[in-house]
């Protein structure tokens, strides 16, 4: 069983690494961002594991402004996405200015929390 | 054919229905009424869009002005208590609220932040920044600068008092646009009006009851409008409105965490329930991280936003739908075959790994001895917790359970047209409408809880009678009008979207006389002039949709119109009657009629003004914790203890003197630095709530702290 299972594991991370491949070069730099933004929370989050955590509010605005514009970037992708179909009268250039704008709030009230 | 162009205009108009509802169906009894439809000619779709833009505009500037008098009645209906009184605070908790605005605004926002007051809970002293809602005192400070600013010189009494009348005609527009994305504008409308004059309403928000929940309901009705809004059209933009509004509601009330775990919930309910959707993840997402930032904003807040059990339910979720995100994703992307490969992969590596996960959260929030949940939310999880545990919360008399009279008494007629309205959400089911559906479920079980929150059950209770009453005069009215003589025959229903609208007609032969001729193109359909199949008919030209309408019989239509209107007359007075006789009495101004006339006693502020005027500025009054807020606003000495409640040792102290022989008390006085004690006696005009009626409650809570307070040693016990 663990021999298919490995073979499974196998056949399926090389069919999402096809699938993958097929995403356009815009939602892919979307992605890399994504992936950027969750890499620097982890990185908080561990040093607050080794540091300690005072002052509070600075790892918590830190590490929310992180996850923040990551959700912010998928709904950006989500709309941005050829493929959804709720979305196709949706102009690109507005759903850019929608995550431009709820990033500067977000980062607004994140250097009013930093301290 | 030239009659279709003129049976235009009697044409029923087209309420604004938003886009992801279909049309709804209107299920009646055995009749219908079949007329044969007609092509409509070209000529006349010129005629027809000319017609429906008018028709729209008319529409919108009816609304407009409908809107406009129901934000002045929601403002009129609240000034009884001005009229019969004066323009005065009432009540207990205003007068703190009007202190705290009083400071705000001859010091500046700078100095309320860091303000500590140390004319109360002497010699402890209170950190007002911290532990205050500023949202109300903020708003109000604000509205005094600007009017100020304009030369307008109101006194801060008069903002403060109006305060809640103004934000209740904001909350019935709120209210408006929130049934509008639910179900349309005509049930917005109605649902505005309904809750311009519910009495649960006007009861914390008349014209000087300048408390937190004139704002809050308000703010409250306004984040949920947005989060629908969202919902509805997934748009981000809308999304960082929510989140704002949410600020402002988490500013204003502590009844903030009604949203932060209903509006989970409800997203929890979609995913169960098969309706994920992108838009869903858009509407969620960003509130959670960008509203648990704002409300780690507000002080008195701080870092409970992460910490405390209230929030957890957020957290969850937000974890739940990103998982559920990803496996749509990865769904979307990959073969089925191969969707199955990964998920067994991912359960079983994946199981073990959640379960862990899950084993270290649980210890976590089990090794604290309330779990992690305030004394509030835990007595409102469970009701008895505040009588066993936490005295002070138990003795306030507006968090004990309601009775049956009073859900009359608050919302009336509304009780009986929600289960109506709750049937009319089901049809069609929308993700707006489940939201509100779920919004009243948990909504009546706490105001079972506490009858403060009836305060929570009113708009719901009126956004969903909105819906019902919108329906019921939707069908009724259709039924009469198109049972009219004189109805034209070969009308088309242009509904806009250039559906037409196939009525028929069958079952009375003088009805098929008023109704002319049957089309030529379905001849097969004359025939059936008897029976009740309500088969669908294919429309003349193919269009794709079609609209069945079912009408009820003229006599009992119109009977029930009038018995519909009646019932909304009857709200109407009950309303009136309410917020004129009941809820607009002052509390510290007091009237009796005896057989000489009327008698105003106003006790209370000639005690606080003898207070002011014959004592030392520094000298301490003490008194039980209900008259802390009014002394230091009106009478302007030290207090011992006030309203808050937050110390409860302090209060066992003050209720262990008022319970102890002469002596005992003189010396816990004495060692509190008192100079003053202030008694409410009401014996003499038969003023129930007074010190002597409480007095139960001191012996309770001072002895919960000090155990030589006995509470069988203060009661006759007559059974022996």
């Amino acid at each position: 069983m663990a021999r298919s299972s490995g073979k499974d594991a196998q056949a399926l991370f090389h069919s999402l690494r096809t699938a993958y491949a097929a995403t356009p070069t815009n939602l892919k730099i979307i992605d890399l961002y994504v992936g950027f933004a969750v890499l620097t929370a982890v990185i908080q989050v561990v040093y607050m594991a080794l540091v300690g955590s005072f002052p509070f509010n600075s790892f918590l605005s830190g590490v929310l402004s992180c996850v923040g514009t990551a959700v912010l970037a998928v709904c950006l992708r989500i709309q941005v996405n050829k493929e959804n179909k709720e979305f196709k009268d949706l102009a690109p250039e507005r759903a850019f200015a929608d995550f431009v704008l709820c990033n500067l709030v977000l980062h607004l009230v994140i250097m009013n929390f930093l301290g | 054919m030239t009659s279709t162009a003129s049976s235009n205009s009697k044409l029923p108009p087209k309420t604004s229905v938003p886009q992801s509802t279909q049309y709804h169906r209107l299920h009646s009894l055995n009749w219908t009424i079949n007329w044969p439809s007609m092509a409509a000619p070209e000529s006349s779709t010129a005629t027809t869009a000319v017609n429906n833009t008018l028709r729209h505009a008319f529409g919108n500037v009816l609304s407009f002005f409908i809107l406009l008098l129901i934000g002045v009645l929601a403002f009129s209906i609240r000034l009884f208590s001005v009229i019969k009184y004066e323009s005065v605070i009432h009540e207990f908790d205003p007068y703190f609220n009007y202190r705290v605005t009083q400071f705000l605004s001859k010091n500046g926002i700078y100095e309320f932040w860091n303000w500590f007051d140390d004319r109360t809970w002497y010699p402890l002293g209170r950190v007002i920044g911290g532990t205050v809602y500023p949202g109300l005192t903020l708003t109000a400070g604000t509205i005094w600068w600007f009017l100020n600013s304009l030369n307008i010189p109101l006194s801060v009494e008069t903002v403060c008092v109006f305060t809640a009348p103004i934000f209740s005609a904001f909350a019935s527009w709120a209210t408006y646009l929130l049934t509008k994305e639910v179900k349309g504008s005509g049930a917005g409308l109605t649902a505005a009006a309904l809750l311009a004059m519910v009495p649960s309403y006007i009861s914390r928000s008349v014209a000087g009851s300048y408390d937190n929940e004139a704002v809050a309901i308000f703010a409250l009705i306004f984040t949920f409008y947005l989060y629908i809004k969202t919902l509805n059209m997934g748009s981000l933009f809308y999304a960082t409105l929510n989140a704002l509004s949410y600020f402002y509601m988490v500013c204003s009330w502590g009844g903030y965490t009604f949203i932060i775990n209903l509006i989970p919930m409800h997203v929890l309910l979609c995913i169960v329930t098969g309706r994920y959707c992108p838009r869903l993840y858009i509407a969620y997402a960003p509130l959670v991280v960008l509203g648990t930032v704002l409300a780690a904003l507000v002080p008195i807040v701080g870092f409970n936003a992460v910490m405390t059990s209230e929030h957890f339910a957020s957290f969850l979720v937000f974890i739940v739908i990103h998982v559920v995100a990803l496996v749509y994703y990865i769904k979307g992307i990959l073969s089925p075959k191969m969707f199955k490969v990964a998920v067994t992969l991912v359960v079983s590596a994946g199981l073990a790994v959640c379960c862990a996960m899950m084993a270290v959260l649980i210890a976590l929030v089990a090794s604290s001895p309330t779990k992690g949940w305030s004394g509030r939310s835990l007595s409102l999880l469970d009701p008895t917790y505040a009588s066993k545990y936490i005295p002070i919360i138990a003795s306030v008399s507006e968090h004990q359970p309601p009775t049956w009279p009073s859900y009359f008494m608050d919302i009336n007629v509304l009780a009986f047209l929600v289960p109506a309205g709750i049937i009319a959400c089901f049809s069609p089911l929308s993700d707006a409408s489940s939201f509100v559906v779920l919004y009243i479920v948990t909504s009546v079980y706490f105001s079972g809880v506490m009858v403060r929150l009836m305060l929570v059950l009113a708009p719901a209770a009126c956004i969903l009678s909105g819906i019902a009453l919108s329906q019921a005069f939707d069908v009724l009215a259709r039924s009469i009008k198109f049972q009219l003589p004189g109805f034209p025959t070969n009308s088309e229903v242009d509904a806009g979207d250039s559906n037409p609208i196939t009525v028929e007609a069958k079952n009375n032969a003088p009805k098929t006389d008023k109704t002319g001729e049957p089309s030529k193109d379905r001849p097969s359909r004359k025939n059936k002039k008897k029976g009740k199949e309500q088969a669908e008919r294919p429309s003349v030209k193919g269009k794709p949709e079609k609209k069945r309408l079912l009408v009820l019989p003229m006599g009992a239509s119109i009977l029930a119109l009038l018995l519909l209107v009646l019932l909304s007359a009857f709200y109407v007075v009950h309303s009136v009657w309410a917020a004129a006789e009941a809820y607009s009495a002052p509390s510290i101004v007091l009237t009796s009629y005896s057989h000489d006339g009327l008698h105003v006693f106003d006790d209370f502020r000639e005690a606080y003004a003898w207070l002011s005027h014959n004592t030392d500025v520094d000298h301490k009054v003490a008194s039980w914790w209900d008259y802390g807020y009014q002394t230091t606003a009106m009478a302007n000495r030290t207090v011992i203890v006030d309203n808050n409640t937050w110390n409860n040792t302090h209060i066992a102290t003050v209720g262990t003197a008022m319970s102890s022989p002469e002596k005992a008390a003189w010396e816990i006085f004495n060692s509190l630095d008192v100079k003053y004690v202030l008694v409410v006696f009401g014996g003499l005009v038969g003023y129930p709530s007074d010190d002597i009626n409480k007095f139960l409650w001191m012996v309770r809570i001072g002895g919960g702290v000090f155990p030589h307070i006995k509470e069988p040693d203060y009661l006759v016990n007559s059974f022996l």
